[in-house]
């Protein structure tokens, strides 16, 4: 249980109030008041937003996440490949690569933790260390009991190499003492023996006894006993070809003669010798002894195996475990949650495992992505959570929607929620709508995202939010481009309508270079076809091109693309063509033309009334259609007689 | 691709230029400089990939590239050019532009100057002010052009507090990007496929020349001009189309080529070796980024054509300038390992390579033409 203590806000005055969001919590003070009368403003101004997963800005972890975003993409990838004996090696290797981000990690962060420059913050960043450094041994158990499958007999080897990894000091203390002048003198030299003997290290132990029997003549006999004893443990090599019951046979009978030296009392005057036998005979309270040298109940464990059973079988690992923590902790301390993990995995239940994660750890990434491995294994059972999808996919989520809080990191987050099949893509769906979009760039990368997987409702929302920003910000070519990205017509046509409502008030077109290259996006919408076309037509006229700029005025009124109120415009713009010296409409396009004017007039209801801004307007129309009717009149005289008379036919 | 390093860096890569050397110098490439985005907190920093007295085996370099000091930085990084060997211009996402300035006695960056409203949709003037992002830049010592989100380019000078030049709406649409072709003449990119060419020394605020692909119109982001021939310029588009222009003749490119499947970010022609293209783009499965390289006979004979005659009428033809892309060969080769997420910038300078990705990792190589 976590207390944060809001600044600013008095909580034993006040009540706050908070909401829980994707991520976050938001919390602020009421006007509530708790013993006198509420007030009206509350005394802290603020919105505080409380963040639960702290992991997922700590710059060192950052690299964690991109690197093993990698890895995971990788795996997902080579899925379909993935068969038949490689398998196997394949999943291993993937499995060490996550183990070998986690370590670099690891070390980054100790470097950091060496470097930083308060005492609260070093602690914190060891604190991280070590919480690292307990994934990366869970993970790496994982690996031999589930991944490896290690079978009787290369399992202890495996055993072996995680203790040697995960207990470190062995190598500074060999350093300290090698490096003094007389090493066998040093008051740390035996307990380096004892170390390397309990972790199996029996060359390096006997190359440190070698240095004793140079230095201490009396104990020559004994060492050399011993250093033979150590040199013919039989221990199961990776390319031998000894089967499990001639390993078995061989060591029993090491072990039977390690017993008769010490029944002959061969070490006696050593009590050092003494008990390195009693070790290599694998005697429980002589191990116990060496409690501060182990250091943990699983090297505990690791050491009794290697001395007392190194042929174990897999299932048989979870006694010898549990009794292992049981004498190794004693009754004076209980399992600690990382022993709670590491005692599930020697029973096999990789449930437990998971959950025991999820509890003890605050960030997802862990249990996501081991999960994620473990399922390639094929050794989840598929039993669905109750809202129907499988643990793995739960944890994904889980994942992915904590990476699509983070302002940076949610595109890490799309490629987790690509591989869930069941919920990933409605998941996508709600939170890729919900990322700020401050920039172009921005909102183009999350476009392409949508459009690769044909989200095509999230492209359309996404387009009309940043066409309607444009729009705002008068900026009418972005709008058009966004509508044409999106295919949205009826957003083309709204850009359209305000280039339009300018050109009327303007008396020109602004943004020419957008509308005299529009291109095939023209047919996107009506209104924007009419657009440009009504540009171009201006463009003709201005070209003197008179013919064709009537023929394209006609047409652009007779197909009813133009909008009605725009008709008036249209025929005014005929005048000056009609008015021409030579007859350009033709009878058959002037009665078109008349048509147009009798049915924009007739569709007109009459307006009455006392406003004079009304009448004034109304006369400025009647005059306007006045004139046109006589210059349609007029120019469909001329036409007549022209086509009537020989030249003109 | 050999010896590539990567180091991930935790914060995303907009953009990454090399440090430009001082001319006549032999060395080789040894610092860059990265702008991050997408972060609360953006950073621009500058990184070395010189030696540490680290030398490996065969007596090379070894080792990635390390933090030399780094500035924080108001939004976004969208563009970032070096002005000269200590200065660094910067585009952000709150339209500001920013010159920074590297110290290297004691290794620290700091604001030299700053033009805050460089870019802006409603004027710093009125009550409802919204800046826009300014997307490029191009620097020409002392003059620096900024293009904007809002349509507008700028010309400032370095060490003057006002811009010398504004022209207000030179587009309707979003200018991706700006490249000079002469010293007073600018071309830029939009995103409804033009590219415009603007001439300082003309009063007004039309362009000189626009030039456009017909079909789609299709958004243009990056444009790069070749080195030597200031006439040849290179765009990426939005589709992932390379588009070579000559713009003294026509209004449509000379010869395109289907590069990508997705935007390409950056297009950059090598600064001493123009047969080389760089582009790069979002991933798609196979390759991250391009280089193409085209052989073309036809310039080898006229150059030896042209050195034999005492007087030559006929200008020298650019080799990318020729129309048939299938006939002259072009070689197209993937530089990075595939499965990172969209590589944002690039540049080179020399036979070391430096690129940006969204994966916030950086690969450098020292030994591109190996």
């Amino acid at each position: 249980v976590e207390t944060v203590l809001i600044p600013g806000v008095n909580s034993r005055k006040h009540q706050m109030c908070f909401d829980w969001g994707p991520g976050e919590m938001l919390v602020c003070e009421t006007s509530f008041n708790k013993k006198e009368k509420s007030e009206m403003v509350p005394s802290c101004p603020f919105i505080y937003i409380i963040r639960k997963d702290v992991d997922v800005y700590s710059q060192v972890l950052r690299k964690l996440f991109n690197e093993s975003h990698g890895i995971f993409v990788g795996l997902q990838r080579i899925e379909e490949e993935l068969t038949g004996k490689s398998r196997k090696s394949q999943l291993v290797r993937v499995s060490k690569n996550y183990r070998s981000v986690i370590r670099a990690c690891m070390e980054e962060m100790h470097q950091v933790a060496i470097a930083a420059k308060d005492p609260a913050s070093g602690r914190q960043f060891s604190s991280q260390v070590s919480i690292l450094s307990a994934m990366e041994l869970i993970w790496n158990l994982c690996e031999i009991l589930f991944i490896e499958v290690a079978p009787a007999g290369p399992l202890l080897l495996h055993l072996l190499d995680w203790v040697r990894l995960h207990v470190c000091e062995v190598d500074s203390l060999s350093a300290d003492v090698l490096g003094s002048e007389n090493p066998s003198k040093h008051e740390s030299f035996w307990n380096l023996v004892t170390i390397l003997v309990l972790q199996g290290r029996l060359d390096e132990a006997r190359q440190m006894l070698s240095k004793e029997a140079d230095t201490s003549p009396a104990s020559v006999g004994m060492c050399r006993i011993m250093g033979e004893l150590m040199r013919t443990m039989p221990i199961l090599s990776p390319g031998n070809t000894q089967t499990l019951t001639e390993l078995e046979l061989k060591w029993q009978h090491w072990h039977e003669e390690c017993e008769r030296y010490l029944q002959d009392c061969t070490f006696a005057s050593n009590p050092h010798l003494e008990s390195l036998c009693k070790i290599m005979l694998g005697d429980e309270a002589a191990l116990l002894e060496q409690k501060e040298l182990l250091s943990n109940w699983y090297h505990f464990l690791v050491t009794r195996l290697l001395y007392s059973n190194p042929t174990v079988k897999p299932i048989d690992l979870q006694y010898y475990a549990q009794s292992s923590l049981d004498l190794f902790l004693g009754g004076e301390s209980s399992p600690e949650p990382l022993d709670n993990i590491l005692m599930a995995a020697f029973e096999f239940d990789i449930h437990q495992v998971i959950k025991e994660c999820s509890i003890a750890l605050s960030n997802w990434w862990f249990v996501a992505h081991l999960t994620d491995l473990l399922d390639h294994c094929k050794l989840l059972q598929s039993h669905n959570l109750y809202f129907g999808s499988n643990m793995r996919e739960f944890l994904l989520l889980e994942y992915a929607s904590g990476l699509f809080a983070h302002p940076s990191l949610w595109q890490l987050g799309v490629d987790y929620f690509d591989y869930c099949p069941e919920l990933g893509r409605v998941s996508l769906e709600l939170h890729i709508e919900r990322i700020p979009l401050n920039t172009e760039q921005k909102a183009l990368k999350v476009l392409r995202i949508c459009e690769q997987r044909q989200m095509t409702e999230q492209v359309r929302s996404i387009c009309k939010i940043l066409a309607m920003k444009a729009v705002r910000n008068n900026r009418l070519g972005s709008a058009l481009s966004w509508s044409i990205r999106a295919k949205d017509a009826a957003f083309a046509t709204l850009v359209s309508d305000r280039f339009l409502r300018d050109y009327c008030e303007r008396g020109c077109f602004s943004d020419l270079d957008l509308i005299d290259n529009l291109g095939p996006a023209m047919m996107l919408s009506d209104r924007l076809t009419f657009l440009g076309k009504y540009r171009e037509f201006h463009r003709v006229y201005g070209e003197k091109r008179f013919a064709d700029a009537a023929s394209l005025l006609l047409s652009l009124m007779t197909s009813q693309i133009a909008p009605r109120s725009f008709w008036m415009t249209l025929l005014t713009d005929a005048l000056p063509l009609l008015e021409q010296k030579q007859v350009i409409f033709s009878a058959e396009q002037t009665y078109e033309l008349m048509q147009c004017l009798e049915d924009l007039t007739s569709g007109r209801p009459v307006h009455g009334g006392p406003d004079t801004q009304q009448c004034q307007d109304d006369d400025i129309e009647t005059t306007k259609v006045e004139m046109l009717r006589l210059a349609l009149a007029r120019n469909l005289a001329r036409a007549i007689i022209r086509e009537g008379s020989l030249e003109g036919s | 691709m050999e010896e590539i390093y990567a180091k991930f860096v935790s914060q995303k890569i907009s953009k990454t230029r090399w440090q430009p050397l001082p001319p006549g110098s032999l060395q080789t490439a040894e610092t860059f400089a990265t702008g991050s985005w997408d972060n609360e907190e953006n950073y621009v920093s500058l990184w070395s990939i010189g030696d540490f007295g680290n030398l490996d085996s065969d007596g090379g370099f070894e080792g990635d590239h390390q933090l030399l000091c780094d500035i924080r930085h108001h939004g976004d990084i969208m563009d970032l050019q070096f002005f000269d060997q200590e200065r660094i211009v910067t585009a952000s996402s709150t339209g500001c532009v920013t010159v920074f300035l590297h110290h290297p006695n004691n290794q620290t960056l700091s604001v030299n100057q700053q033009w805050t409203t460089a870019h802006y949709h409603t004027g710093p003037g009125s009550p409802s002010y919204s800046s826009a992002p300014c997307t490029g830049i191009v620097c020409n010592n002392p003059e620096i052009v900024t293009v904007g989100e809002d349509g507008r380019i700028n010309l400032f000078r370095a060490d003057h507090k006002e811009a010398v030049r504004t022209i207000d709406n030179a587009d309707s649409s979003t200018l991706h990007a700006v490249t000079f072709l002469r010293t007073p003449e600018i071309l830029t990119v939009n995103s409804i496929g033009q590219l415009k060419i603007w001439d300082f020394r003309q009063q007004g605020n039309e362009p000189s020349q626009i030039l456009s692909l017909t079909g789609d119109r299709v958004p243009l982001h990056c444009v790069d001009r070749h080195p030597n021939q200031q006439h040849v310029v290179a765009t990426g588009g939005q589709d992932g189309m390379l588009s070579i222009w000559d713009v003294r003749q026509g209004t449509m490119p000379v010869s395109l080529l289907k590069a990508h499947e997705a935007e390409m970010w950056e297009v950059h022609f090598h600064p001493s070796n123009p047969d080389h293209l760089f582009t790069c783009l979002k991933m798609d499965p196979f390759v991250s980024f391009h280089q193409v390289k085209l052989f073309n006979e036809l310039l080898t004979f006229l150059s030896h054509s042209i050195s034999n005659q005492a007087h030559v009428h006929q200008s020298v033809i650019s080799s990318w300038l020729s129309t048939d892309p299938a006939k002259d060969r072009i070689e197209i080769t993937s530089l990075l390992p595939s499965r990172t997420l969209s590589v944002n910038s690039l540049d080179v300078l020399g036979p070391c390579l430096v690129c940006g990705t969204d994966a916030e990792a950086i690969y450098v190589t020292r030994h591109l033409f190996s």
